[in-house]
């Protein structure tokens, strides 16, 4: 087996350098220290994405993007084709996972700070990596065409009308059209499977290779700690034996998903009705819901801004900021613990939870 | 009088260059001047169905229409004058009883409507001289006469109950004749008056059971015909039931026995059998033949609610479950027709009619009851299948387990 | 004194041999559980999906002149007509009254509902009895050999 390995290593080796490839993974190592567990999370969301790609492939034998079909097409895979209803349920149970997955990868850089000099970069590509998932999230909930995506998905474009100038192009633009159609369908579905995976791959790309050529961050606790000879500096290497833990983490997601896609499939609904009067209590998908909640709280006027365009501004404005926090936490750079943007973190993390939960009241 | 008449003449002559339709009869020219009693048939008789088709006040009332004079209105003139009420019934079939006449204007209208009149119990109190009886004025109006066909009118379906009601609903009026007052209150509860008023215009008023002009209350003896001229089914079957010749017996009005003339409300399965609400405990009691039917025809429509309840919950919990049932479900609606037809088929009272088709619906909605306990099966293959690949699972994360021990536990070369 | 055909090392050798076989065995039989669904999953089933939009309903030699059919359409029966000059007609099979099953009457040229004595004519246009509105009128063509019924948009 070794033997065989070695010599599919050689062949590719001469023909495109693999062997100096090989030899950085083999020396690749992970930190051991107090915090290592959340190392776990980037692999993790990483192994999500991959389910969702490959279920999202075998999902396209079978699906068909227009409003006649579409509800239809969904309903034949988890009626009629065998296994149909497990890669679809997988598929759509996953995607709440990756979204989860992302966020706890997202929140545990932001407070480990590994987000600081020298890896600005691989925080800004990962940042922009979350919005593509949050795309993801939104474009793909429409294509099953029942009535809570349809009605999710116009509540949820309704926002672009409110973003000041470019609003009602944007709408036009999102929607393919004035109201939510099949032309919406067609393009939620183009961005779904073919420009959003397309950014995801150069963005990803860029991420993973940023990842390698820098190594593990290691919270600035710990490096202090390290430095002051208070503690040693243990690691261990990423092959095999990180890579067997992740492999534990990647078989019980697994069996998570599976679990979840038996015992709780997901919900075929009715076939969207754009005539339909909206039903009650319709809300976006739970990892909207913090900004949803926002919205619905907000004065209709505040200062002299429309209540919705305040909340669209906060938001943007919120944004820029946390995908610039290295550049704003420039000290942690010099390993310098700033409170201040730990508890700008901690804000921001309660708030998106407490919105969530009323929310959901 | 004379003094107004060269103003009048003038006003005649502009008005005449004015008209498309040809000059204006002096009648209306002179009444329009008058007022109040004399002067409403002028504003009346603009939306009159007569004056669309060129007809004016001479053509029924005679004189000259071209005379400005006194003289228009006299007999020598062939004035006939206000008709009456004794006499409105002819007045009216001058034309409408001629054929030959009426074919100049409406070729498809019919011309028997003074002979239908004749009778009726309204022409034929009034030929005694009842003047507080219907004649043609009372129900079509006079001098804004519109077709049935117009929902302003009348006798247009939707308003022939309250026509009716306006002497029929009067305690008043109907004093001395000795039939009830509330039929029009009853009609208005019942399915017919709101189907009516939903707009279909094929659903039974007053004029569609008891006819129009020939109106007449159906006697007991026929209430099954008139019913039955809709309700198809229902009149066959009774007419084969042993309840006819028993109904006509005992002089009882088929239908109206058990569901009443005018308030005709929607019948519910507690009716059939021998329950509190049933009306076969009203005649049948313990012991007779009819009794016993009545327990069985119940039983069998029972029955075939309950599977149909329990094939709905099942398929309804698969489908909770994540299970999909909807061609289960479609044939579930199919059985519900067999419960349709059931209710019909009661009406033959016999309970082996009934029991052939609840026993078809039974069949169905078992089979559908099937269809949802091989989904829920089916769902706990899934689980089992879930089990295994679980077991294959935790085997992996075990060996993992063991095999980073194994490696750590190894002395670091 | 230990002798040289059992070492310790035989000892934990044999128990790595274990540890493999079931981190192998395990990983093995977790793949095969789910590549096994996902191969099912690729091969495409034989009841081919039909559109919510169209269907085939019938075969050009299966209906003679005056004689009706009742096909599946989408999730509701639906009627195939063939008329006594052999043009195709095709309406909704539910009946607008109380949603009863209609069928052809070829001895009355009409649409025909058993469950209250309703009518509809050859448009689908109520003749007499309760149905309130007319039955729902569909497309038909012949492609090749098959009938094809088109929902209008």
């Amino acid at each position: 087996m070794a033997g065989l390995y070695r010599q599919i290593l050689a062949w590719l080796d001469e023909r495109f350098g693999a062997g100096s490839v090989e030899e950085f993974l083999r020396h690749k190592t992970v930190p051991i220290h107090r915090h290592s567990i959340w190392y776990y999370f980037g692999g993790m969301t990483l192994f999500l994405f991959v389910v969702q790609v490959l279920t999202g492939i075998l999902l396209l034998l079978y699906y068909r993007p227009t409003p006649d079909d579409a509800f239809e097409s969904v309903q034949y895979i988890v009626t009629q084709v065998p296994y149909g209803w497990l890669i679809r349920s997988v598929h759509s149970w996953s995607a709440n996972l990756l979204i989860l997955a992302v966020f706890i990868h997202m929140f545990s850089v932001y407070f480990l700070k590994a987000y600081r000099k020298p890896r600005e970069l691989t925080w800004i590509t990962g940042m922009l990596l979350l919005f593509i998932m949050l795309g993801f999230g939104f474009s793909g909930y429409l294509l099953p065409w029942n009535t809570l995506a349809f009605f999710a998905t116009k509540v949820g474009t309704e926002m672009a009308a409110a973003v000041p100038l470019i609003g009602t192009w944007l709408l036009t633009f999102l929607r393919g059209g004035e109201e939510v159609t099949g032309a919406t369908l067609t393009r939620f579905f183009g961005f779904h499977v073919a420009v959003l995976p397309g950014l995801t791959t150069l963005l990803l790309a860029l991420h993973l290779l940023l990842v390698q050529h820098l190594g593990m961050s290691v919270p600035p606790s710990v490096e202090s700690a390290i430095e002051e000879g208070r503690q040693p500096a243990r690691s261990m290497p990423f092959f095999p034996n990180f890579l067997l833990r992740d492999m534990i983490g990647w078989y019980a997601a697994l069996g998570v998903l599976g679990a979840l896609a038996a015992i709780f499939p997901w919900e075929l609904g009715a076939k969207a009705d754009a005539f339909a009067p909206a039903p009650a209590g319709i809300r976006p998908e739970w990892y909207f819901l913090f900004a949803f909640q926002t919205l619905k709280i907000l004065p209709a006027k505040i200062l002299f801004l429309e209540g919705e365009l305040a909340g669209l501004i906060g938001f943007t404005l919120a944004g820029i900021i946390w995908v610039l926090v290295p550049f704003l936490d420039y000290k942690a750079g010099f390993g310098r613990v700033t409170r201040f943007f730990t508890g700008l973190g901690i804000f921001a993390l309660g708030y998106m939870v407490v919105m969530s939960a009323l929310a959901l009241r | 009088m004379k003094f107004w008449l060269p103003v009048i003449a003038a006003l005649l002559g502009t008005a005449g260059t004015l008209a498309a339709a040809g000059p204006e009869s002096t009648c209306i020219t002179c009444h329009s001047m008058l007022e109040g009693k004399q002067a409403d048939p002028v504003k009346k008789f603009e939306s009159d169905v007569h004056q669309q088709v060129g007809l004016d006040c001479a053509d029924c009332h005679g004189g000259d229409p071209t005379d400005e004079s006194m003289d228009s209105m006299s007999p020598a003139k062939g004035f006939r004058g206000t008709p009456r009420k004794t006499q409105v019934p002819e007045f009216c079939a001058r034309c409408h009883s001629d054929i030959a006449y009426m074919h100049r204007f409406n070729p498809k209208m019919r011309a028997d409507q003074l002979s239908q009149y004749l009778t009726s119990v309204h022409g034929k109190r009034l030929k005694q001289g009842d003047t507080k009886v219907a004649a043609c004025v009372d129900c079509h109006g006079v001098h804004d006469i519109l077709p049935a066909s117009d929902t302003r009118s009348p006798v247009h379906p939707a308003n022939i109950a309250s026509t009716c009601a306006r002497c029929h609903a009067s305690e008043e009026h109907m004093r001395g004749y000795n039939i009830p007052t509330d039929q029009v209150a009853s009609y208005e509860k019942s399915v017919h008056a709101e189907i009516l008023a939903q707009g279909d215009t094929a659903a039974p008023t007053c004029a569609t059971c008891h006819g129009n002009h020939g109106a007449t209350p159906p006697g007991v003896s026929s209430v099954a015909n008139v019913c039955g001229t809709c309700h198809v089914f229902f009149e066959q079957l009774f007419n084969k039931s042993p309840h006819q010749p028993a109904f006509a017996a005992m002089g009882l009005p088929s239908c109206v026995q058990c569901h009443s003339n005018h308030e005709i409300v929607k019948p519910s399965d507690d009716w059939v059998g021998v329950g509190q609400d049933s009306v076969c405990a009203t005649c049948h009691s313990e012991g007779d033949k009819g009794y016993t039917a009545a327990q069985k025809i119940a039983g069998g429509i029972a029955q075939l609610k309950t599977r149909l309840a329990s094939a709905e919950e099942i398929l309804d919990s698969a489908e909770r479950s994540g299970m999909e049932v909807s061609s289960a479900k479609v044939e579930l609606s199919t059985a519900h027709e067999s419960l349709i037809k059931a209710r019909v088929s009661v009406h033959a009272f016999d309970e082996a009619e009934v029991k052939k088709l609840t026993d078809e619906g039974v069949q169905t909605a078992d089979r559908t009851y099937q269809a949802g306990v091989a989904a829920l099966q089916e769902r706990d293959v899934r689980r089992r299948g879930l089990g295994i690949s679980l077991i294959a699972i935790v085997l992996a994360i075990g060996g993992l387990y063991l095999k980073i021990r194994q490696i750590e536990s190894r002395p670091k070369t | 004194m230990e002798s040289p055909e059992h070492t310790p090392n035989d000892g934990v050798q044999s128990r790595r041999r274990w540890i493999s076989l079931l981190l192998g065995s395990g990983v093995l039989a977790s793949i095969a559980s789910f590549v096994y669904p996902a191969i099912r999953y690729m091969i495409p089933p034989p009841v081919g999906e039909s559109t919510s939009r169209s269907v085939v309903a019938a075969n050009v030699n299966e209906l003679k002149n005056n004689s009706g059919k009742i096909f599946k359409f989408g999730s509701k029966p639906a009627l195939l007509i063939r008329t006594p000059d052999g043009d195709y007609r095709a309406f909704t099979a539910v009946c607008t009254h109380l949603n009863c099953t209609v069928q052809y009457r070829g001895d009355m040229h009409q649409i025909w509902c058993a469950c209250h004595n309703g009518f509809y004519d050859l448009a689908g246009r109520t003749v007499s009895g309760p149905p309130p509105r007319p039955l729902e009128t569909f497309q038909v063509n012949v492609q090749g050999e098959d009938i094809v019924v088109t929902r209008s948009a």
